[in-house]
Formats: structure tokens, C-alpha cells, sequence
């Protein structure tokens, strides 16, 4: 049986998604005997996110130009793609900033305002990667295949959205133990 | 008083004249999805769930405030209607900022509720992150607009039941916002009596009592529906 391509991404996240990802224990064995992890922050070594994928799970919002190229690559690379957690359906917390309006006051006001010392502004060009103005869900980005929403989504909600996909079905993604945000 | 008969997902109704269609369909045993309407207040049709189709109108009706008419035939959970609604909630997510996980209301939230109920998984509108404060200048109670989806059920509560009228809805468009006394802080409105019936009335988690944390929030609406019994029927024991 050929096995499935299988990969998860963190972008802008406090990584709680993978971590509920990882509370779905022995479960994960079982997983593992159906799916290849070919890419993944707590499954994979690998860092260049492989070609023909067929699931991706993707925790977090877009919120920096790092987050937008692999996003972009993730979509280009993979059939099945699913927005994982609050963050990356509604960009959650981490858009919080939003409100604030663009990233240099945001900036400003969390490296300049808020400094306790020596108060100055990130900058180091082709290694920290520039904010974008604003935070965004993934759907706003690329197109999503299935929204996961959960903040975060329990380890239940998790495999009754990937049991499915392993079958060659589709989850049925609703009723409050699949889609109640938070 | 006259009745008027009626039909109601192909149900037949005989209700008092005068009643609406949400009251009718109640009636029916059919459920009608609702936010902004309350039990004990006035309706106004502010959050556009309840939109119903009736036959021959070739405009969607609010339940809440669309009166019954003789032979009216009405259509409740048509796939158009579920578009609609489940636009409806769409958009009131996308207008705020409502973050559920850090919410006080968190798993006790109307909103929350009525994104399960019509099969929201996310938004098909950009969010639009507007511009909004919190108001803790009360010694008890809280007032956070970004969670606030201008349902108007603590102007009626505080108008209608305590009637107090510490509330009302300032500005218009994307610029309204629910003001206290003379868009004064919340703090500083003498008339308010401090009740708490607006913190019960609320769908959110847009006014809590203070000290109240991610997903704590309790509302106590029997209290509404005790106050409005006592009155109406003088039921005065609860």
C-alpha cells in the first residue's frame, strides 16, 4: 500500500495545535502506519518542504513574509490542505495587532515603547523576516481545502478530520465538537 | 380578538392576531435561529437571523418583527435562508474583533452558538480589525465594544425592564457603537443602577462583570424572565 505524503506547518501560532496534535497519544501509531510525515516542526527533520504532498495540516495566520512564502510553496505542493487551529481560520491572537494598524507601529510600539533598555528596531535584512502589515487567516492567502477550526482543537476534533481523509473520505466538518471556535 | 391561520413549513398555525411569525413558528414547534431578540423586550430585527421567505413577497422577512396574516405561507429553512444566515454570522465575525479563545464568554456565547448552529467553519469576508475600546470605569462591570455585535439587548433591557436608559446606539454605519448616558464613561452615568441586567441580557462577551476571565462568564436570565413574569403576570416568586 503507498503510503500518504503527510506534513504539518507552523506559521504565526503559539504551537498549541501541534502540541494537541501530539495529545492524540497512541493514536499517533496507528497514524503512522497510513502516512509518510514527510515535513513537520514535531514529526520531520527535513527542512525543504517536499514536493506532492497530500495532506498538510497548517497551524497559524500569515503574519511575516516568511509565513507567505512557505504557505505558498505548502499550496503549489500539496492536494489536500487544512487550516488547523483558530490562527490560521480566523488569524486569532496573532492579529490581534492588527488593531494597532500596520506593522510599524506595532513594532514601535513593542521593541520601542515597551523597552525596558536599549530600545531599538529588529533589523536584520534576509535573516528576520519582515512583518506584514497585517496578520491574515490562511483562507485569505491561498485556498483552503478544510477549515479545523479550535483554540486549540482537541485531540479528538484532530482525528476525526484526518481519520476520514485516510479512508479517501471527506470529514464532516460540523456540530460543536467539530466547529466551535475557541 | 380575531385569529389568523396560517402555515409554517407546510404546518398549520391558528395564532391571535397581531403576533409575529417568530411567536407563530414557537408555536408550530418550529425553531427559528435569533441573536438579537430576548424574551421580556421589544423586537427590532437588528441581527437578521430570523429572516423567513413567505409566498407571493419577493423579499426576505425579519420572523421577529413581520406580524402573521391570513393564509400567510411561510418558509423557515429554505437552502436560500441558510445561505443567508449563514452570511449573516459571517459577517457579524468579520465586522468585530471576536477572539474566541481569550473571550469571557467562551463556550457560553450566543454568537459562538449561532456559528455552530449555521455551519460556519470560517468567514468568507475579510476581517475588517476596527478601531474599538474597552470601558472598565465601573466599579463592577465591564464594557468591551470589540466583542459587541449592536444586538441593542441592553438598551432594551436597561430601557424596558430597569428602565434606567443608560444605553443607546451612537454614530451610524461601521462607526456605531452602543454609548453609555451621553457617551459618557461607563462609570460616570448616574442613572445607571448598577442591576447587571445588561450583563445578563448580552449574547457575548462584549459586557462582563469585572474580574470575570476566559470563558467565566455567567449569565443569570432566568433573573429577565422573572422580573418581566412578576410584572406582567404577577408571578413574584421565582
Amino acid at each position: 500500500m503507498n503510503k500518504i505524503k503527510f506534513a504539518t506547518v507552523w506559521l504565526a501560532g503559539c504551537s498549541g495545535c501541534h502540541m494537541s496534535f501530539l495529545d492524540m497519544d497512541e493514536w499517533l501509531i496507528e497514524l503512522a502506519k497510513y502516512v509518510d510525515v514527510v515535513y513537520s516542526p514535531v514529526g520531520c527533520d527535513l527542512k525543504e518542504y517536499p514536493e506532492d504532498v497530500d495532506v498538510c495540516l497548517v497551524e497559524g495566520g500569515v503574519a511575516n513574509e516568511d509565513n507567505l512564502e512557505l504557505i505558498r510553496l505548502v499550496r503549489k505542493r500539496t492536494k489536500t490542505l487544512i487550516s488547523f487551529g483558530d490562527c490560521a481560520v480566523t488569524a486569532n491572537v496573532p492579529a490581534m495587532r492588527n488593531m494597532l494598524g500596520g506593522s510599524e507601529p506595532v513594532l514601535k510600539r513593542g521593541y520601542l515603547e515597551l523597552a525596558d533598555e536599549t530600545p531599538q528596531l529588529p533589523n536584520e535584512p534576509g535573516i528576520v523576516p519582515e512583518l506584514l502589515d497585517r496578520v491574515l487567516p490562511v483562507h485569505e492567502v491561498i485556498p483552503v481545502d478544510i477549515f479545523m477550526p479550535g483554540c486549540p482543537p482537541d485531540a479528538a476534533r484532530i482525528r476525526a478530520t484526518i481519520e476520514p481523509l485516510l479512508k479517501g473520505e471527506s470529514p464532516k466538518m460540523e456540530g460543536r465538537a467539530m466547529i466551535k471556535f475557541g | 380578538m380575531s385569529v389568523r391561520t396560517l402555515t409554517i413549513n407546510n404546518i398549520p398555525v391558528a395564532i391571535e392576531e397581531g403576533a409575529t411569525i417568530l411567536e407563530a413558528a414557537k408555536e408550530a414547534g418550529v425553531t427559528i435561529p435569533t441573536l438579537c431578540h430576548l424574551e421580556g423586550v421589544s423586537d427590532v430585527g437588528a441581527c437578521r437571523l430570523c429572516l423567513v421567505e413567505v409566498e407571493n413577497i419577493n423579499k426576505l422577512l425579519p420572523a421577529c418583527v413581520t406580524q402573521v396574516t391570513e393564509e400567510m405561507v411561510v418558509h423557515t429553512n429554505t437552502p436560500k435562508l441558510q445561505e443567508y444566515r449563514r452570511m449573516a454570522v459571517e459577517l457579524i465575525f468579520a465586522e468585530g474583533n471576536h477572539v474566541c479563545a481569550i473571550c469571557v464568554a467562551n463556550g457560553n456565547c450566543e454568537l459562538q452558538d449561532a456559528a455552530i448552529q449555521v455551519g460556519m467553519d470560517h468567514t468568507r469576508f475579510p476581517y475588517r480589525f476596527p478601531d474599538r475600546h474597552v470601558d472598565v470605569s465601573h466599579s463592577q462591570f465591564g464594557i468591551d465594544h470589540n466583542r459587541c455585535i449592536l444586538c441593542t439587548r441592553c438598551i432594551r433591557v436597561c430601557n424596558e425592564i430597569e428602565g434606567a436608559h443608560v444605553w443607546d446606539v451612537a454614530q451610524r454605519g461601521e462607526n456605531c457603537y452602543i454609548a453609555s448616558g451621553l457617551s459618557q464613561p461607563w462609570g460616570e452615568v448616574e442613572a445607571c443602577t448598577s442591576c447587571g441586567k445588561c450583563v445578563d441580557a448580552c449574547p457575548t462577551g462584549a459586557i462582563f462583570r469585572k474580574g470575570t476571565t476566559s470563558a467565566e462568564k455567567q449569565r443569570d436570565r432566568a433573573k429577565l424572565e422573572f422580573v418581566v413574569n412578576a410584572r406582567e403576570k404577577q408571578e413574584w416568586t421565582r
